[in-house]
């Protein structure tokens, strides 16, 4: 099992190297997972879609879709893409400390 | 008397109202099904319409014929649904009165949601396979092209059929290959998914299929616009893919009718069970088929599978009990790889595709995710399948729950 070295602590991670544990999540666990993806800090807008994105899978068990990310976390599109390139919906979950988002099979 | 009301008449309400006239006893219960229009269509025969292989009017056939005749027939547009009151306004002004509401109203592509998809070019260097106008268009262009870059796009996820996108493709590999011009077309797949598929293993068996016949694939791409004056599509990060023919997969949403009750998810999808199919947070509402939100692949076997399901929870919360019956996401469909063969993935929630054998009484092994003549034959029989043994709700040799034997289970450890 893989896992993420915080702080003196080793933290397990999924088969999809997100952390495994909802509760071992925190400020310092999401600046190092950034680093990972390459993003060199985290700004307001990017803690503003982080929070957003832990109260929902909070709430409803999945993460949730750049569409309703748009819609309800007040960035838009254009704005979400240039915070988390690529796979804003599956990079922002990874630094939330969310699994990876189960889509569509 | 109690009511039952469904709402839309394609392939799950459809299933539904034979299964329920099947068991509910005529001097108790009123079923009624509302749908906008008269026609049934086959949908997934608009794959081949394009490649002249079926014709529109083959795939065909008047609602009615599949209803049985206890049910009320009401041919209406659905206006939208007061969940509490209990009640469904309808275009025609009527309004019904319901004790059940079964949601089946599909869903549909929205070209308009990507912008400058749907207003220049559209059915001319721009088009679409899911509706039947859409198809025969595609197919009298085709004829007359002359080859180019044909970019296959899906717009978002998901889309009814993931894998029609893929077949269309082999299909295209076939038809320029016999008309002796595949050296002049270009065919490539464009994707918001990190591949072929949504699942691992049928993606790298999917992958090695489309590079074996030379099709690119270009996945991870979000499209934020179709540049009509240079003809690409440009993502949200500002690459670009250029095209000649573009055969766009567009935003696939739910009814209008949903958001106008307020109910629609982002897409218009209905929140619902997973596993019961009741409508999450709603009063004796079931969801069946496209216009669920469910994870489960949106495709008619689906609909088949969870209508075993449904039935059996309604008439359970019918009479107050606990809902026995749980979805698991089983999902079966034949893929069309092209000359005459075909592959076939199987596969629920949890269990991607598989390789291995599936095992169908009397008919034989199907081999799973791998190339064949007999997963062609499964295809092409399946519009009398549906006309016949799956749209009346008759059994098919296929249960509700997906099958592990014949499957290689053991390749699943491997790439957790
Ligand atoms: C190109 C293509 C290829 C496909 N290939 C396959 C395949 O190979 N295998 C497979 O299993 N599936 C395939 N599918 C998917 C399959 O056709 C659908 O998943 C299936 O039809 C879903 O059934 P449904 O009842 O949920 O929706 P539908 O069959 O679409 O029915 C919805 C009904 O609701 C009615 N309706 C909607 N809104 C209203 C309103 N406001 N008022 C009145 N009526 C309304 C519509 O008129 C329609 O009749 C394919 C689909 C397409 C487009």
């Amino acid at each position: 099992m893989a896992t993420l070295e915080v702080l003196g602590k080793s933290l397990e991670l999924d088969a999809d190297g997100h952390l495994a544990h909802l509760n071992d999540w925190s400020e310092d666990v999401a600046r190092i997972l950034a680093t990972q993806e390459g993003l060199a800090e985290l700004t307001p807008q990017h803690w503003a879609v982080i929070r957003y994105m832990r109260s929902v899978f909070e709430k409803e068990g999945d993460a949730p879709s750049i569409r309703r990310l748009t819609k309800e976390s007040g960035v838009d599109t254009k704005t979400l893409y240039q915070l988390f390139p690529k796979g804003p919906a599956k990079r922002a979950a990874k630094i939330a400390g969310l699994p990876k988002p189960k889509g569509c099979i | 008397m109690r009511s039952v009301l469904i709402l839309g008449g394609g392939t799950a309400g459809t299933i539904m109202a034979n299964k329920l006239a099947r068991v509910l006893k005529h001097k108790d219960w009123q079923i009624t099904l509302v749908d906008k229009t008269g026609d049934h269509y086959y949908q997934p025969g608009f794959l081949f319409v394009p490649f002249g292989s079926y014709r529109m009017r083959d795939l065909i056939k008047p609602r009615t014929r599949f209803l049985p005749e206890s049910v009320r027939y009401l041919q209406s547009g659905i206006d939208h649904i007061d969940p509490e009151k209990k009640t469904v306004a309808l275009s025609n002004q009527e309004t019904l009165l319901y004790d059940y509401l079964i949601i089946a109203t599909g869903a549909d592509i929205h070209p308009e949601q990507i912008e400058g998809l749907a207003d220049a070019e559209w059915g001319r260097s721009k088009f679409d396979f899911y509706t039947p106008q859409g198809a025969e268009r595609l197919g009298a262009f085709l004829k007359g092209w002359q080859g180019g870059r044909l970019v296959v796009h899906v717009a978002e996820m998901p889309i009814k059929c993931p894998v029609a996108p893929l077949e269309f493709l082999f299909l295209a590999d076939e038809y320029f290959t016999r008309r002796g011009m595949r050296h002049k077309v270009d065919l490539q797949l464009v994707t918001p998914l990190p591949g072929a598929f949504t699942k691992p293993i049928a993606t790298a068996a999917l992958d090695k299929f489309l590079a074996r016949k030379g099709i690119s694939v270009v996945p991870e791409f979000n499209v934020a616009r179709v540049d009509n004056q240079e003809k690409k599509l440009v993502a949200w990060d500002e690459t670009a893919v250029p095209y000649d023919l573009l055969v766009s997969i567009p935003t696939n949403m739910g009814d209008a009718s949903i958001t106008r009750s307020g109910l629609g998810d982002e897409l218009n999808f209905v929140p619902t069970n997973k596993e019961t199919l009741l409508a999450e947070g709603l009063r004796d509402v079931f969801v069946i088929g496209d216009a669920t939100n469910l994870p489960s692949s949106k495709a008619g076997s689906v609909a088949h599978f969870q209508s075993d399901i449904l039935l059996e929870n309604f008439l359970q919360h019918a009479e107050g009990r606990p809902l026995p019956a749980h979805f698991d996401g089983h999902a079966n469909c034949f893929i069309e790889s092209g000359f005459g063969k075909g592959l076939l993935i199987d596969f629920n929630y949890k269990t991607e595709p598989l390789p291995g054998k599936f095992p169908l009484p009397g008919i034989g092994p199907f081999p799973l995710l791998q190339e064949s003549r007999i997963n062609h034959m499964g295809k092409r029989m399946f519009r009398w399948v549906y006309w016949n043994l799956l749209l009346p709700g008759w059994p098919l040799p296929l249960g509700a729950a997906m099958p592990t034997a014949g499957k290689r289970m053991e390749l699943l450890q491997r790439t957790v």
